[in-house]
């Protein structure tokens, strides 16, 4: 296992609030790393710390992969995506509404076509390299539309799908800059089992076939446990836990974060059914 | 006249609808008395008198109580009656106000307006099949396929048909300008979602660049073009840098304040600009170095006689048409190649969530310094050919009204539409140059033109978007695919 995102203390204060504090983890490639935690525990801080949407005020966060070795602290936000590879989604959906669901697909490999059309030079006047280059991006969008089964929509207005479907089209959107971290901000949200299944399916085969690190935030306990190799639980900014889904659904320290302390030690049985476990 | 929506009561009952075509007369009568009922008249000897004219009020009030019961029952399902009687009292009615009856006249324009209503009822409650009404015909189709095409032909032989007039085409000059214009703040506002309110700017930028070429150092209209381009993108970039985080209301308070700060250096920079004396004796384009004059200098062949042609004041007038038409057209095609371009795309993505761009690795500095840039670059020629053909250019020209203008061009034809755009530069800027047999009303006409425009399409006159890739062809009858499409300027350019 080798470690793609190592977060080293990393620290974020907004004036006297530290949302989050002194944290480290890493994220294997070919892993999926789910960071859990009760609401406003500073999970999608560090989200935007790892993504250039904030900039932290301590700590290193190293991408390490076949293209080089990354700081991310350090790089411009749109960076992030281009060089590191760092894909991400956002918890209140952010597509590019009217455009079309196969624009939104294209707009992601931007820099990719930019190059091919020699920054817009060679492109306009009809240059053939661009043309390959935008058949062989319709090609990848094609690709993640079948995986995301939204071939027949391709030609619709973003804006104008069903939510289920918004949230699969952000995943594919995210797979067309070709990341090697994807960083998924609650895919699940909002999904009936059904979806979630089938998002679960879909997140298997990144990171099987496609052998694409993926850092995922959810409150579906059932996502989470069902596919993530290992999980980081975060309670105010600290981390209290650290480690396969099994060790950590069973940690007292996780167990009292979610639930607060309780005097008797049973938990009622369907919260330990939604933590996986048996009542 | 409708006052306000019949509320459609449950069953066909008669006392009810007269007892609301009496609230509205009612209403009428108390809106009338003052309004209508009386008349300030000169009194010989100096001062006003009053004179009552009842008579008006009661046909007024009349009116409104018919035309309530009318609507009450069209609001039955009586549309086909209605309508029938509406259009006989509209046609008798006008007919009597070209005789010179006014009040005919105002009864004729309320009944033409209840026939419309009739009418539409009418067209609604025609047994159509569950869908039918979605389902845009092809013809439809074929006719917005065609009407580009249309416009380009017409475009072409305008100079030449014979109702056509230094006056008609000095006009057709005047509103290509402004098509020109809007498809260069098309780029910026229809695409990048960049709020300019100071695009005329730039525009001033390119007519300075050619007016201070020209007097200083006698540069002429084809060698002055480019530069004038190139130094408006220039500003583009300049006003760029430090509106780069701003965006909305903010980037338009801004750049409206950079649009007053060009204006007001150009008239306070006497030595360059010639101040509010502005640049005259500004030199006409020629063709080829042929001028377009009665006489040649020395060693010069006039166009006229190289042609054999009889000297004409209309040739050079013809000529600036050609000019400016071959400009709008070469940014529209630049416009609807650009769109298939990365960049293109990222301004409209920029335009739809710059933080979604920013993850996905697209640079939103370079984005949106090259859509004002690029924006600002075409309003530098609009300039420049604007100063060819003033001959003559002050900061007057060049005040904030035009910013809105072509703003209202562009926001009116429909965001990012070119065809829009086309439609919106006739209906702001042909028309009231028609109309100015309106005199005072003209303006009243143009304000009421606007409203009408956002009231029945708020999203502006051809709101449909053209998307820039498709992965399956588009299916013409099918309703789904017939949405946004056709409506962009396909084939305008080309």
């Amino acid at each position: 296992m080798t470690a793609l995102l190592t977060v080293e203390h990393l620290t974020m204060r907004f004036g006297g609030l530290t949302a989050v504090d002194d944290l480290s983890f890493t994220a294997a490639a070919r892993e999926i790393t789910a960071i859990i935690g009760p609401n406003g525990a500073g999970k999608t801080t560090v989200f935007n710390c790892l993504t250039g949407f904030y900039k932290p005020t301590v700590g290193r966060l190293t991408l390490a992969h076949d293209g080089g070795t990354y700081l991310l602290e350090q790089l411009d936000g749109h960076c992030i995506a281009k060089d590191a590879k760092v894909a991400r989604t956002f918890q209140n959906i952010r597509l590019f509404a009217r455009m079309t669901v196969l624009e939104n697909l294209i707009v992601a490999q931007h820099n990719r076509l930019m190059r091919a059309s020699g920054y817009t030079l060679l492109g306009l006047f009809g240059h053939p390299r661009y043309a390959r280059a935008e058949k062989e991006a319709v090609e990848l969008a094609r690709h993640w539309l079948e995986r995301t089964r939204l071939t027949d929509l391709a030609d619709w207005e973003a804006g104008n799908l069903p939510y289920g479907a918004q949230r699969r089209l952000e995943i594919a959107r995210a797979m067309c800059t070709r990341p090697t971290l994807l960083c998924l901000d609650e895919p699940a949200a909002g999904l009936n089992p059904r979806e979630s299944g089938e998002l679960n399916h879909l997140l298997q085969a990144i990171r099987d076939e496609d052998g694409v690190g993926v850092l995922l935030i959810e409150h579906d306990m059932s996502v989470v446990m069902q596919i993530s190799d290992h999980v980081v639980v975060l309670d105010y900014g600290r981390r209290i836990a650290d480690g396969p889904p099994e060790a950590v659904r069973n940690d007292p320290a996780v167990i009292r974060a979610y639930l607060g302390e309780e005097e008797d030690e049973e938990l009622p049985p369907e919260i330990v059914a939604d933590l996986g476990g048996t009542p | 006249m409708a006052l306000a929506e019949p509320r459609p009561p449950a069953g066909m009952a008669i006392l009810p609808v007269l007892r609301d075509a009496l609230a509205a007369g009612f209403v009428a009568l108390a809106l009338a008395l003052p309004m209508i009922g009386f008349e300030t008249v000169d009194v010989s000897g100096g001062g006003l008198g009053l004179e009552t004219r009842f008579g008006a009020v009661a046909v007024a009030v009349v009116t409104v109580m018919v035309g309530r019961i009318a609507l009450s029952l069209i609001a039955h399902g009586a549309a086909v009656p209605v309508l029938a009687v509406s259009v006989t009292v509209t046609g008798f009615a006008l007919y009597r106000a070209i005789g010179g009856d006014t009040v005919s006249g105002l009864v004729g324009v309320a009944a033409a307006v209840l026939s419309i209503r009739a009418a539409i009822a009418a067209w609604r409650g025609l047994p159509w099949p569950a869908d039918a009404r979605l389902v845009v015909p092809p013809a439809v189709v074929g006719l917005r396929r065609a009407l580009p095409a249309a416009f380009l032909a017409l475009a072409l032989v305008f100079p030449f048909l014979p109702f056509v007039d230094q006056r008609v085409l000095d006009i057709a000059i005047l509103v290509l300008t402004y098509v020109m214009l809007g498809w260069g703040l098309n780029i910026v506002v229809g695409l990048a979602g960049l709020l300019d309110l100071g695009y005329v700017a730039f525009y001033a930028v390119g007519a300075y660049t050619f007016g201070i070429l020209a007097d200083s150092a006698g540069f002429s209209f084809w060698m002055a073009l480019p530069l004038g381009g190139l130094l408006a993108a220039l500003f583009g970039i300049l006003l760029g840098f430090p509106v780069l985080r701003l965006r909305g209301d903010y980037l338009a308070i801004v750049t409206l304040g950079f649009g007053e700060i060009i204006r007001i250096v150009l008239l306070n920079w006497y030595e360059v600009t010639g101040g509010p004396n502005g640049i005259s004796s500004i030199p006409r384009p020629s063709f080829f170095g042929m001028p377009f004059r009665a006489s040649a200098n020395e060693g010069e062949t006039t166009f006229a006689d190289f042609f054999g042609l009889e000297f004409s004041p209309m040739h050079r007038v013809i000529f600036l048409y050609f000019i400016i038409l071959a400009m709008a057209l070469v940014v529209n095609a630049f416009t609807r190649r650009i769109r298939r371009m990365p960049v293109g795309r990222a301004w409209e993505a920029l335009r739809e969530d710059e933080i979604a761009c920013r993850s996905l690795g697209i640079n939103p500095t370079n984005t949106k310094l090259s859509a004002f840039a690029i924006g600002a670059g075409f309003a530098g020629f609009a300039g420049c050919f604007f100063a060819a053909r003033q001959g003559f250019i002050s900061p007057e020209s060049f005040t904030f009204i035009e910013s809105a203008v072509i703003l209202a061009i562009v926001v009116l034809g429909g965001m990012g539409s070119q065809l829009g755009i086309v439609l919106a530069a006739i209906v702001l800027i042909g028309l009231p140059e028609f109309l100015r047999e309106l005199n005072q009303f003209r303006m009243l006409a143009f304000g009421a033109g606007m409203v009408g425009i956002m009231v029945w399409r708020p999203l502006g006159l051809l709101a449909h978007r053209e998307p820039t890739i498709r992965l399956h062809p588009p299916r013409g009858t099918e309703s789904r695919g017939a949405e946004g499409r056709g409506a962009e300027g396909r084939g305008a350019g080309q």
